[in-house]
């Protein structure tokens, strides 16, 4: 089994060089010059002709990725044009707020997802179990920025419970943090929540049919320790390998959310750079997600191999 | 699973007849599944809105009016005016052209470049195959929305740019699925003997391979409709969609959120139009897939 993983770290390798072009080639589809956008009104020819070997832009486009990349493995995404800042530095002030809203996020999904899942598996055809898959169709189907725009609606406008917007940082006032980011975590939890329901069912399900939980029951077990203890134990193994994969969800999902709950984290920053055509930016954001996302791939391979035995040992 | 119970008339008329195509056994699976069907009708209503809207809608999309600005529901304005005096119940309607001609075109674009590619994948296996996996893999790498942002960005904000950002996004899906099902369905004896009888590889693949990979293909067209409806909708309300002043579910609860406080009938309905529409294209698609393969519970 580790040859597989040493097989599966050096497939993330030509992933993550064709991931690297793909950035680098979002700046070929812009319209129109950079170089132009960045002199700003006065196109005054020196000055764009400064910026572009700068940028390195007056060099073949080969060239111009070697460069690029060459800099990014050194750990320099570039400069953000509108606010000359690193862009690294950028995304380190915001990822962090955006990682704790995941966090929580796919605690709130594993703590409604999973108990449904069970639910309906364990109750199957029963009202139960409509109503579990009635509520995990419901929750795909909802639009995260729609769910959240409601949520303040009811909550923060009509309750006046929770504030509708901003954000508190953990280690300034832990109490207004919860307070602030309880709502988008729930939000943003709700579509991951559904997967996990579908993924825990159709496993619970596969696993009660099986031998070691008729034996459970046949010895004589409360039901409640064949589900939870024998059927469930095995049932998590996929989910959670499918759930890890997941959180890369999050991070997309996390870009509507921010925007409605005027978090500043990694989702406004890529979205605030758009609009501000902060293309070193949007490419370092995406970069980085990437990264992020492959490498959750791999965890989810790695932990598949640790939480299930019979792989260990192969 | 369902099981669908033949009515008399039926069972004599098979009786009569030669057995049913597989087509018209999934069919008869899918009437069997009440969710399904009235995801279907939900459907069939949203495409003549869309397609009737200058007909249904009581008011123009983009009239405005000083005299009618943010009025409450009313008899007059169903589901009330908006920050321009426009009324609110039109605009959804005319939303439904932007959402749903989003939602067709960039899964037809999806699937225009995913499925030859992964039939080509599938069916060439090797080297080809490698590299257009790893190519896969990559743009998969990238969270879904995230790329589609960054594409549409580069690309600049219309509801076309947006269309093709969602297509080229959602294409990797439909590679994978037209690939793995060309692997199955290459294995296949009559495949082999097609290949035997000496018909040329892109002939076997597109008479004897491609009819035989439709089913998955089609399930999970379905569902990508629902995902592209959302994604349109994401684009526009950032702003990366449908541009003002015409209307789009997204966008119109960009400027809803604004007003959320005084008038929250703006935020109401167009995500209700939402939700309604990409719900019963998740119920057609998990009809589908259950009526296509009657193996899966």
């Amino acid at each position: 089994m580790k040859g597989s993983l040493g097989t599966r770290l050096l497939q993330v390798l030509p992933t993550l060089l064709l991931v690297s072009m793909m950035v680098f080639g979002l700046q070929q589809l812009m319209p129109g010059d950079p170089a132009l956008v960045l002199a700003g009104e006065e196109h005054d020819p020196q000055v764009v002709a400064q910026i572009r070997a700068e940028l390195w832009l007056d060099r073949p486009i080969p060239v111009q990725y070697l460069h690029w990349i060459g800099n990014v493995l050194h750990g320099n995404l570039g400069y953000s044009w509108r606010i000359r800042q690193p862009v690294v530095e950028l995304i380190a002030q915001k990822l962090p707020v955006t990682l704790q809203l995941s966090l929580m996020a796919f605690i709130i999904a594993l703590c409604i997802g999973i108990p449904m899942g069970v639910l309906s598996a364990v109750k199957k055809n029963s009202i139960w179990d409509y109503l579990a898959n009635g509520v995990g169709l419901a929750g795909l189907s909802t639009p995260n920025f729609w769910l959240g725009i409601m949520l303040i609606l009811l909550i923060s406008v009509d309750l006046g419970w929770l504030p509708p917007s901003g954000y508190v940082s953990p280690w300034e006032d832990w109490r207004q943090s919860l307070a602030t980011t309880i709502m988008p975590a729930f939000v943003l939890g709700n579509a991951i929540a559904a997967v996990l329901m579908r993924h825990t069912r159709s496993a619970m399900l596969t696993a009660l049919d099986q031998d070691f939980v008729r034996t459970a029951r046949a010895k004589g077990l409360p039901s409640h320790v064949v589900i939870l203890r024998h059927a469930l134990r095995n049932a998590l193994v996929p989910v959670v390998t499918l759930g890890a994969l997941e959180l890369g969800t999050l991070l997309s999902g996390a870009v509507l959310t921010e925007q409605v709950f005027s978090i500043p984290g990694f989702g406004k920053l890529i979205v605030d750079a758009v609009f501000n055509r902060d293309y070193p930016v949007v490419q370092g954001v995406v970069l980085v997600t990437a990264g992020i996302y492959v490498g959750l791939n791999l965890l989810a391979d790695i932990l598949y191999v640790l939480i299930n035995p019979r792989m260990r040992t192969a | 699973m369902s099981v669908t119970v033949a009515s008399p008339q039926t069972a004599s008329a098979a009786a009569a007849k030669p057995p049913s195509s597989p087509a018209v056994l999934a069919f008869r699976r899918f009437r069997g599944r009440p969710a399904a069907v009235a995801g279907l009708i939900v459907v069939v209503l949203f495409i003549l809105v869309a397609a009737l809207a200058p007909w249904i809608a009581p008011d123009d999309p983009i009239k405005t009016s000083w005299t009618l600005i943010r009025k409450a529901p009313s008899w007059a304005h169903w589901m009330g005016t908006d920050e321009n005096g426009r009324d609110v119940a039109s605009r959804v309607i005319y939303g439904a052209r932007a959402s749903l001609l989003a939602g067709l075109l960039s899964v037809t674009i999806a699937a225009g470049i995913g499925v030859p590619v992964g039939l080509i994948a599938g069916f060439a296996g090797g080297p080809v195959d490698a590299v257009i996996s790893r190519i896969v893999d990559a743009m998969l790498a990238v969270p879904f929305l995230i790329l589609a942002i960054a594409l549409a960005a580069f690309l600049g904000p219309s509801l076309e740019n947006a269309m093709i950002a969602i297509g080229v996004t959602a294409a990797p899906i439909f590679m994978r699925i037209a690939r793995a099902a060309t692997m199955d369905a290459a294995t296949n004896e009559y495949v082999e003997a097609a290949r035997a009888l000496g018909n040329p590889p892109w002939r076997v693949a597109l008479r004897h391979v491609l009819p035989n990979i439709v089913p998955p293909l089609m399930v999970q067209a379905t569902l990508a409709i629902a995902a592209a409806i959302i994604a349109e909708a994401s684009l526009s309300f950032l702003g990366l969609g449908q541009q003002p002043p015409s209307p789009s579910w997204g966008s119109m609860l960009n400027a809803a959120q604004r007003f959320l406080t005084q008038a929250p009938w703006l935020a109401i309905f167009p995500g209700a139009a939402i939700f309604l529409a990409v719900l019963s294209f998740n119920l057609v698609g998990d009809g589908l897939r259950d009526a296509l393969d009657p193996r899966r519970k």
